[in-house]
Formats: structure tokens, sequence, C-alpha cells
């Protein structure tokens, strides 16, 4: 396929339609709407399903639905409505059917505004709905690996009978770039054992999220945790750019990720050792990689476009053997090159404390910096 | 090595298609290149503006505090930008809408008045390819065939109509620059 001049929610949503998505529910929200919209004219026009539901929780509920009868299914939505898919997603993680969920993150918490956050990292890879489940997490920081990860997230959410998030952000929702979408795939003839499809002639499936007894419940949740250990050994992705000698290691994902690699190529400029570490799954997250660069670097900077969320699973990984910094933008606002470029300097001349919080270091930093007034 | 443009404007100037040109010409000529809006809550007539980054190799940050030109197409958008051109860097703005002579003296700018050669070429809404004219002749990026290429590839059918009158304003846009002075 020759490239394509794509904006990102438009390349994720026809990713979707070639990966074979039968179905989408969804409710409009900025700056993910370019995505349901183009949903709305391919997908009919294909004799597939779209839907416009009446808000987000009928959506989720929709999406339940339509995955208990093993369709290929998918919705997205920005913050705030993700946030109210919540307890639908639990439902549908309690009953083991796979979903694809795209979330366009903006600047929060609360109505918060469009502009483009990380600030949802908790809530989707650590948090969510209620009850044990870890859903799989894939961030992508450009059109094509937003293409990409969108495919791969219907493979991987049908191979472990999961949930598959792709989250980016505003600027990769509205950004163009030149990209290859995949083939068109036929639409599947087959669907999986589990499937609840009508049972003529046969014994009925039963799908739910209700077990009554808590000792069958304990089962279930034993069931989802060795899916989730069988997830964790084969499904961690990441990308690394100048890591073999580098002696400080820059870690970010998504946007925040590639805005770390302008800063990277500006220090290598200017012959420091830099490198930066771009976890492409956030859940499960590698933390072995990092454990292993925490053994021969000797600084890391945690880079992130919320109030340091990820950095608590760096310092989980790094286990204290070497010092952490952190810079962070919150609230909707992106860092500039130079500011990620500027900590890198001056983290490269500084004694950087092993204990204490990187967090609370960064905050007295970045105290005089903001913008009160406005 | 890469090469960062912001057009900014009032919404309706054709700031976001200037910088889509763009994109798809170099996108055609192999290279790498991003294009991002700001996407506020904008209305028409208020301000937009489009980053677009073009570099040989995998592009970081879409975004850059300074960028190697500028095209301001009004007043707001050359107080904005005029400041954070890169020094040797270029700045194009439209001197139909522009009230003042340039300020800084350590980039390269041309006042142009996209207004009134679009007007002269008969449709008002050719400024923007105008200040792209002017702008590429000043700043080696991409050639003007590269871009009437583009526009022949990707212009919408609908608008195939307008597509000499598009050329003839880039055309226009080049030769002011290059006869100006800076």
């Amino acid at each position: 396929m020759p490239k394509e001049l794509l904006k990102g929610n438009v390349a994720m949503a026809e990713a979707a339609v070639r990966a074979g998505v039968e179905a989408y529910f969804g409710y409009p929200i900025t700056p993910q709407t370019e995505l349901l919209e183009w949903m709305s004219e391919r997908l009919p026009a294909l004799g597939r399903t779209f839907l416009q539901a009446e808000s987000e929780v009928a959506a989720i509920n929709m999406l339940y639905g339509a995955a208990c009868t093993g369709a290929r299914v998918m919705t997205s939505s920005s913050s705030p409505g993700i946030s109210l898919m919540m307890e639908g997603l639990s439902y549908i993680a309690g009953t083991e059917v796979p979903v694809v969920l795209i979330d366009v993150m903006r600047g929060g918490p609360g109505l918060g505004n469009i502009a483009p956050s990380q600030g949802d990292y908790n809530q989707i890879v650590h948090g969510g709905g209620h009850g044990d489940y870890h859903p799989i997490v894939l961030a992508p920081s450009s059109i094509q690996e937003a293409i990409d990860f969108t495919v791969l997230a219907f493979d991987l959410a049908e191979k472990y009978r999961t949930i598959a998030f792709v989250i980016a952000d505003g600027n990769i929702g509205q950004m163009m770039e030149p990209a290859e979408l995949p083939p068109m795939r036929p639409l599947r003839t087959e669907y999986p054992e589990w499937a609840v499809r009508g049972a003529m002639g046969r014994e009925h499936h039963f799908l739910s999220s209700i077990y009554i007894d808590p000792k069958d419940e304990e089962v279930t949740n034993y069931r989802l945790m060795q899916v989730w250990n069988r997830i964790q050994a084969n499904e961690v992705r990441y990308r690394e750019y100048y890591i073999e000698d580098a002696e400080l290691v820059v870690v970010g994902f998504g946007t925040a990720g590639r805005i770390s690699l302008s800063a990277v190529r500006n220090a290598r400029a200017q012959g420091l050792k830099v490198g930066l570490f771009r976890p492409i799954t956030l859940s499960p997250y590698p933390f072995k990689e990092l454990e292993e660069i925490s053994q021969h670097a000797k600084k890391i900077l945690v880079v992130e476009m919320n109030s340091g969320q990820m950095l608590e699973d760096v310092q989980r990984a790094v286990k204290g053997r070497i010092p952490v910094e952190f810079y962070g933008r919150m609230g909707g606002m992106v860092p500039f090159p130079d500011e990620v470029l500027a900590e890198i300097l001056r983290i490269q001349q500084e004694e950087i404390p092993l204990d204490g919080d990187p967090r609370q270091r960064w905050m007295e930093r970045f105290a005089p910096i903001i913008n009160w007034k406005n | 090595m890469q090469t960062e443009i912001i057009i900014a404007g009032f919404g309706g100037q054709g700031v976001l298609f200037a910088g889509q040109v763009m994109a798809y010409a170099a996108m055609d000529a192999g290279r790498e290149v991003t294009w991002i809006p700001s996407y506020g809550p904008e209305m028409r007539g208020g301000t937009a503006n489009c980053t677009v980054i073009i570099a040989d190799e995998e592009i970081g940050s879409p975004l850059v505090l300074n960028p190697r030109a500028a095209i301001a197409l009004n007043l707001p958008s050359l107080e904005k930008y005029e400041p954070l051109v890169v020094p040797g860097g270029v700045l194009v703005a439209n001197a139909s809408l522009v009230n003042r002579p340039p300020l800084r003296t350590d980039i390269e700018s041309v006042f142009i008045p996209a207004n009134g050669i679009a007007e002269e070429l008969g449709n008002r809404r050719l400024l923007n390819m105008v200040a792209l004219g002017a702008l590429l002749a000043k700043l080696p990026v991409l050639s003007l065939d590269e871009i009437n290429k583009a526009l022949e590839d990707h212009l919408p059918e609908r608008h195939k109509k307008y597509l000499e009158l598009n050329k003839q304003a880039l055309q226009r846009g080049a030769e002011f620059a290059l006869q100006t002075v800076a």
C-alpha cells in the first residue's frame, strides 16, 4: 500500500475497518470525534454496524452485548467519556469477552479541556473498573503506530479474550503524517466456540460476569490472572533509541516519548551520552527491560504529560539502583523539546539524590515557571 | 536535520490547507513530515495555525517553540511569531493586513501584500498560496514544482478548477519575494 497523509483519528478508524471490525458503538467527544465520524460513513457503506449511542454508558453496554456474539467490536472516546464506560468495562473483563477501546486523552480531571494529555495513565493501566483485571494497553507515538497498534489490539484482544486499549492523546488524534494502511482483511466467517449466537441443536453457551458463590468467582479471578501471566510473558513491547552507551536514559511514552526524542537528539549533538526508552505496551509494562537499563545507565529522567503516573512504574523497575528524576506538564499543556533538553543538561551536571521523591523535587523546580496569572 | 514552518492567521485564510499542501509535497518527495493544527475551541474569524516539520529522519516533537520559518497572515500572528523565528530564519507577513514594518534584523523578512496580489488574480482566497510561494522562494525546503505537483495530485476534484490559479498565485508570491531585498 502506498503512503497516505492521514490524520490520527481517521487513521485509527480506517485501520479498524481494515482489521475487520464488524460493529462500532460510540458517542462523539473532542478530540476524538473524527474517528466516530469516519466510522459513521464507512461502516454502513460496507454493510457493517455503526451505532451512535445515546451516551457512553449505553455505548459500552452495546459493545458488551455485541462482543458476547463473538463479533469483532470496538468503541472510542476521550477521557471523560472513557470514565463513563468503566462499569461496563469491568463487566466485559469479568465476562472474558474481547473488545478494543481507543482513548484519545484530553486535559482533566473533570470536564477539563480538549488539549492533549496523558492524564488517564493510572485509570487505564492500573485502575478503571472495579475488581481484579488487567487490560492490554498500547501507546502509539506516530500515525503509523496508531494504525499498527489498532490492528494489533484486535488480534491481542481475541487471542487472550481480553480488553485491549489504544491510548493516544489529542496530538496523535489531530496530527497528520504519511502512513501506510494495511490491506482490507476479509470479515470472519467463523466465530469463537464460546460465542452466544443462538443455540439451535446444541448445548447453550453461557456468558456472564455474575458468580454468586465466591468460590466460583475466585476460580474466575485465578483464570484471569493466569491469562494475565501469559500476556506479561509474551506481549511486552518497547522501543529504544541511542541506548547502548547512554549514561542518562529518558523514559517517555506516546507524544511525550517523541518530544523527548527531539531533546535526546539535541543532547547527542552536544556530545552527551543520552538515550530514550519508549514503552509501547504500558500494560504489560516493560519492567524487566527497564531494570536491565538501570544496571548500566547512571541516571533516569521520566517525561510525561501528567503529574508522574508512569513514574511510579519506572521506580518499581529501577528499584532504587540509580537516581530517577521527573519532568511533566499537566492539564493539557504539552512540553516543547527545549524544556526536556534543559532538564537533560541539568541532570547531567547535578548530583541527583538516590532517595527522596522525584515528584516533590519536580514540583519545587516547576513552581516558579508555572503560569499562575492566567 | 529538519525544517519547521508555522503558518498562522485568521480562520478562513487557508492556513491549514497551505500547511497540508507542503505536507503532501514533502510526502511525495519521500521526506518525513508532520502537520499539526491548533485545535482549540476555534471559530470562524478566530486565530488558526498549523506547524509543518519536514525532515530526513524520524520526526520527534511535532511542535517547536522556535521555528525555522513562519508565515503570518494577520497582525496578531505577526506579533506572536516574529519574535520566535530562529536567527537566520525566514518570516513572511501579509502586508495587506499588517500596518508595520518588520522588527527583526537577524532574519529574512518578506512583507508581501498577499490579499492585493490574490485580488489581482481574481480570487481573494488565493492569499495563502501567494504567501506560500513567497516563503518557498526564500526557504529552499521544497521547490515550487514539487508544490505544483502536490496540488495536481491531491487537490480535491471539486477544487481542480482552481488548480491553475493556485499555481499562478504561488508563482506571483515567489516573484515578489525574489524581487524584495530584505
